[in-house]
């Protein structure tokens, strides 16, 4: 024990200047990371600004009760759920898709040029892209009920009509991210051996063969990997493009409002510090069994790709 | 059998275009909308082709009294200061996790990574925000979850990971601290690296509007993302600038314009840097995702 201190205090000696390069951020990470699991207690207390953390009143599981007692509970939960399993897999599938047609193009030119409009959204806020909803959906100025009407369709107002959204969301979530998984699916087609290819050939196999043969098992392990890790995070998420786009329409909430939006609203408009900490405690616990279990699964399939 | 691989080829390349196309078209709308006339946007919507163009909204945004310039300069003083102070952190300690001299990287690496894994979520953030008095300030819109993010240091540290120790030995052979090795011999040395996190983390701080909403009542320190947010949601944002209708010389106020065109001053920044975003964004997500 004696032995492990002093070389510990040796090699703080030796290489202070190094640890000193990393305190800036260790402060930060203890400060914004470590520092605010305490907070998570209030979730059992009668917690107001005034008494603070430590002296507040114990009301044990009140604050739970409230909320699972309410449907909104599973509303928000399933909503999250439901969106989230959307995004990823419609995305997925769409980039996947997307790749495989980018890798098939012969001009570079042109792939270039594509590539770097169906990348341009990603780098929108969700603010911008509320703008662009908006602008496509709004009952008296948007384009699509124009549309509508040119085909004798009757206009809809789409920011009262909950069933749309699921899928509005799904699309406008696809949309400004296509680009992103484009770009990481095609360096998983790029980093396949050309030889694979050459093999097929020579066997006479056709360029869709190629496709269906090589080209997309050799790329799934990137993909089913990175699903993964995505569906791992699935409880989290989506408060910026959600709030953004939806705010407080209570008409969409059945379809679209999540935990993220519900926990916000709990804290800032209602003002229940304690009772949006119990519905976040809830998504902290089962957002981690969630990244634990899917890493569990990566592991099984690929160690090096595990986060832990 | 020629005919046929042309074929697809044809038809790929076109589906390629129109996929693009519409990845980019509900922007042009928006754009459009931003130059429409008034009373044209209330006869017959948004169009793609506007019936009149008009520059109200522009004359009133730039030379009338709106918050856009004090918001404009938010945003671009809380971008630089932070992106500065973000890149500095993070590339500084991305230095001693990689450094194999250095024994307890792994451990403190463990620290760093244990804090992306389990999230204690929105409440204790704002609650710690709060205590620190973060509060209406301008640092709420510089320091809370944008100066630091344990992914950009995994990504700095697994770049210095593959330069070779021996440099490091040698220099310390020479004399060298850690600080002189870090600043003038791995940093220079990691450009790229460091030029994507840059780029992580001012796209990061530009389109941030999470703090403001959480952390910010002060309209004065309005990012220009949050006011956009709000110039949606309340109307009165727009009748404010009213006041300043005089300078179009007619009565109504170019309401639908004025927030598209607002949308589009938002983005102008991203539109400018584009070619060099894209270009460090797609090396970044090559470093970060795909293991060689």
């Amino acid at each position: 024990m004696k032995k492990n201190r002093s070389g510990f205090l040796r090699e703080i000696r030796s290489n202070g200047s190094a640890y000193l390069l990393v305190v800036p951020a260790a402060i930060y990470t203890l400060v914004f990371g470590y520092f605010t699991l305490p907070y998570m207690l209030i979730a059992f207390q009668k917690f107001n600004f005034k008494t603070g953390l430590f002296n507040s009143a114990w009301v044990g599981f009140d604050n739970f009760k409230f909320f699972f007692s309410s449907p909104r509970a599973l509303e928000v939960t399933f909503n999250t759920l439901k969106l989230n399993f959307l995004f990823i897999m419609v995305g997925t599938l769409a980039a996947m898709a997307l790749a495989i047609l980018f890798n098939e193009l012969r001009s570079r030119w042109f792939s270039r040029v594509t590539q770097s409009t169906i990348l341009f959204p990603h780098f929108l806020s969700w603010v911008i892209v509320s703008y662009i909803v908006y602008s496509l959906l709004s009952t008296d100025y948007g384009i699509l009920n124009r549309i509508l009407a040119f085909f004798h369709v009757d206009p809809v107002n789409w920011y009262a009509s909950p069933q749309y959204w699921t899928w509005i969301l799904t699309t406008a979530a696809v949309w400004k991210d296509i680009g992103m998984n484009l770009v990481i699916y095609l360096a998983a087609i790029t980093g396949i051996d050309d030889s694979y290819y050459e093999a097929g050939r020579i066997d006479g196999a056709s360029r869709w063969q190629l496709i269906r043969h090589i080209t997309i098992p050799l790329m799934l392990p990137t993909i089913t990997i990175l699903t993964l890790l995505a569906l791992g995070k699935i409880m989290y998420g989506s408060f910026d493009m959600i709030y953004a786009i939806v705010k407080d329409n209570g008409l969409l909430y059945p379809t679209v409002d999540v935990i993220d939006t519900y926990v916000f609203r709990s804290l800032r408009t209602i003002g229940n510090p304690a009772q949006a900490m119990a519905v976040g405690l809830y998504q902290s616990v089962v957002g981690f069994i969630l990244v634990w279990g899917s890493n569990k699964i990566v592991k099984k399939v690929n160690p090096d790709h595990a986060l832990f | 059998m020629t005919s046929r691989p042309k074929f697809f080829d044809a038809v790929n390349a076109a589906l390629i275009g129109i996929i693009s196309i519409l990845c980019i078209l509900p922007m042009l709308l928006v754009l459009m909308v931003s130059f429409t006339d008034e009373a044209s946007i209330k006869q017959f919507g948004y169009q793609l082709f506007p019936s009149e163009l008009s520059l109200d909204a522009y004359k009133l945004l730039l030379f009338g009294s709106t918050p856009l310039y004090q918001s404009y300069m938010i945003s671009i003083f809380v971008t630089v200061i932070g992106t500065i102070l973000a890149v500095t952190i993070t590339s500084m300690a991305g230095y001693t996790l990689a450094a194999k001299h250095i024994r307890y990287r792994n451990g403190l690496g463990l620290f760093f990574f244990i804090t992306m894994v389990f999230n204690t979520g929105l409440v204790p953030w704002y609650l710690i925000n709060l205590n620190l008095g973060m509060n209406n300030t301008i640092w709420a819109l510089i320091i809370p979850s944008l100066v630091f993010n344990p992914f950009n240091l995994f990504l700095v540290r697994n770049y210095m990971s593959q330069i070779p120790p021996s440099l490091t030995e040698a220099a310390k052979i020479d004399g060298a601290s850690d600080f002189y090795i870090a600043f003038r011999i791995f940093f220079p040395l990691c450009m790229p690296v460091l030029a994507t996190i840059t780029l992580f983390y001012g796209i990061a701080y530009w389109n941030n509007w999470f703090n403001a909403i959480m952390l910010v009542d002060n309209e004065k320190l309005y990012p220009l993302q949050y006011l956009l947010f709000k110039l949606n949601s309340e109307i009165s944002m727009i009748q404010q600038m009213q006041s300043s209708g005089a300078i179009l010389g007619s009565q109504t106020l170019p309401q639908e314009s004025v927030k598209m065109a607002t949308a589009i001053l938002t983005i102008g920044p991203v539109v400018l840097f584009y070619p060099f975003l894209q270009r460090y964004f797609i090396k970044g997500l090559l470093i970060g995702s795909v293991k060689e």
